[in-house]
């Protein structure tokens, strides 16, 4: 019954001797094998190295030197690189590929204490809504299998949502954190670019990319941003800024917080389901006493375009590395060096990657450079004023995380620009390098629902705390899917 | 903008991806639809507008020049396709 159990409830468990870290791990390992041959949401279990790191973390205990998040089991993304263990990214192209190093979150977070279950499955190359494009196949959303989780992050989501792990890892470069967790009933926060090193975390879209956690609730989240946050010298956009205690103000009161709501993110292609929902959220708000402001995000309809150049750029760029020769999949029998590079892309890469890197391609080919990749550039600069602009009114900015629930697995896999609008609220925050979040908030038709939060840069405290307060209101973020109970 | 089967075979040789001929159509369809899509961005005039190349405007930091990493050749190798004294092999270049 320790899947129950928040994260923070789980911690105080440990502080107080009521559970080991084995005890626990194990539970988890044991919920694993019991669920997940349906749900598909992890490509590789560590159960020797978690049960080992859970012995470890109890003798660190048992000698007086725990953190709150000591002998916790987590599973991370399979975008983070971990030593020794396979990275997969979701791509054909790295099956093969053991890393020979670990990014810094999952250092960050093996030495607080950190126990790893496991590497979840998501869209190959984070390149995609709902995790089908994984060449491990689809993950199923826990709470209606014939439905898609989100992605990228869909392997995370599905597994906090069924109760397999806690909490997860997660990155987002276009909603790849939020979407998922409103699709599942999660809790997820993307903070600002920069906020968490990007050092081995594999990249897609450098100038967008961000990792963040996936948990039952924000004080989960809180605990979890406490370790992955900070500089790092490793990763030269990492901020060098000092790190809050984002549990620290969980508790504050919202009394007369200034909540903005975009009249572009309550218009047509909203599922009316989905806004009821969101109202909802914003009434319960309304009575904790803050203050409803209508504002404007004139920009909102050009993220998505503006995001289907800069994403594919950076990617055509990033993904240029996968060559068949230092590290993943290599073609049999190149015939030259060029039918080596072409044949073990060709066959190393699923067809959204190939898709992605070749608009990135054409984009910054010769003589069409100012015409996209510039042009967006500038888009980019308006959308982020946008932005700008309603902070100088509104404290956070409130709407849907998606707009629809979970759509079902093969809706959309034919028609990628109906697949692209699915990110359509979530985007722009990754085009401004600002922090998000996606709270449960409900079910329209027995799907959850998530309310997105979106704060002023390096606001991840007042986001958790907003989000917390919400929390202490509801039990949206408590509910577990029947079959998972 | 719309992109026929010569443009798409044109671009695949660019990013170095081998693409099967009977997948050329589809691709030429979704990447004119993808390309359609960001059309609209044609819809704005932003003659005056600064790129924005990072999402916080900051530049770049730099750093000392000098050697901060060991080396780790036999590590990085052992998880390389092919590889022979120390040096990764591909197809023969120069006759």
């Amino acid at each position: 019954m320790y899947h129950t159990k928040t994260l923070a409830e789980l911690s105080a468990m440990l502080e107080a001797g009521e559970v080991t870290s084995v005890e626990l791990t194990q539970s988890f390992l044991d919920r694993i094998k019991q669920f997940d041959g349906e749900l598909n949401s992890f490509v590789t279990v560590t159960e020797e190295l978690a049960l080992a790191q859970a012995k470890a973390a109890d003798k660190a205990r048992a000698s007086g030197k725990a953190g709150p998040l000591t002998g916790i089991p987590i599973a991370h993304k399979d975008i983070f690189c971990t030593e020794g263990v396979k990275t997969s990214c979701g791509s054909k192209m790295l099956d093969n590929f053991i890393s020979p190093y670990s990014a810094t979150v999952v250092e960050k977070m093996r030495d607080a204490g950190v126990v790893m279950l496991g590497k979840t499955n998501m869209d190959e190359f984070a390149m995609g809504s709902s995790n089908e494009t994984s060449f491990y196949g689809p993950v199923k959303n826990p709470w209606n299998t014939q439905a898609v989780p989100g992605g990228s992050s869909g392997g995370s989501a599905a597994s906090v949502a069924a109760r397999l792990a806690p909490a997860s890892t997660g990155t987002d470069t276009g909603g790849s954190i939020r979407q998922p967790a409103s699709l599942c009933g999660i809790t997820g926060l993307k903070p600002t670019y920069g906020r968490i090193s990007r050092y081995g975390m594999i990249a897609f879209a450098s100038s967008l990319d961000q990792a963040g956690p996936m948990a039952q609730s924000a004080e989960d989240c809180a605990l979890l941003l406490n370790a992955m946050a900070g500089f790092d010298s490793r990763d030269s956009t990492s901020m060098e800024r000092d790190v809050d205690d984002y549990s620290a103000s969980l508790n504050n009161s919202i009394e007369g917080l200034k909540i903005g709501l975009p009249k572009e993110y309550f218009s047509e292609g909203l599922d009316a389901g989905v806004a009821k929902q969101v109202d909802d959220a914003i009434a319960q708000y309304r009575a904790m006493g803050a203050e409803i402001i209508d504002i404007s995000l004139p920009n909102t309809h050009l993220a998505v375009p503006v995001y289907y150049v800069v994403a594919p750029a950076e990617c055509s760029s990033n993904l240029s590395r996968f060559d068949g020769v230092r590290f993943g999949y290599r073609c049999e029998d190149p015939k030259d060096l060029e039918d080596l590079y072409k044949r073990s892309r060709g066959e190393g890469f699923g067809a959204e990657v190939k898709r992605r890197i070749m608009v990135g391609a054409y984009a910054l080919s010769a003589g069409y450079y100012d015409a996209y990749y510039l042009k967006s550039q500038k888009l980019r600069r308006l959308i982020s004023e946008d932005f700008s602009k309603a902070f100088e009114q509104v404290d956070v900015i409130m709407g849907p995380t998606a707009p629809s629930t979970a759509f079902n697995i093969g809706e959309k896999t034919d028609d990628p620009v109906s697949m692209y609008l699915s990110d359509i609220y979530t985007i722009a925050v990754n085009l401004a390098g600002l922090p998000g979040m996606s709270v449960p908030a409900g079910f329209s038709n027995n799907m959850p629902v998530g309310l997105q939060i979106i704060g002023n840069y390096f606001e991840e405290s007042r986001l958790l705390n907003v989000a917390h307060q919400y929390q202490q209101k509801t039990d949206w973020h408590k509910q577990i899917p029947e079959a998972f109970v | 903008m719309s992109l026929g089967p010569d443009d798409v075979k044109k671009i695949a040789h660019l990013a170095r991806l081998g693409i099967n001929e009977s997948d050329i159509e589809g691709y030429a369809d979704s990447l004119s639809s993808i390309l359609g899509l960001v059309e609209d961005m044609n819809t704005v005039n932003t003659d005056d507008v600064l790129p924005m190349a990072h999402p916080q405007d900051v530049s770049q930091r730099l750093r000392v020049d000098e050697v901060t990493e060991s080396n780790q050749r036999e590590k990085f190798q052992a998880i390389a396709p092919l590889t022979e004294d120390g040096l990764y092999l591909v197809p023969q270049v120069i006759e």
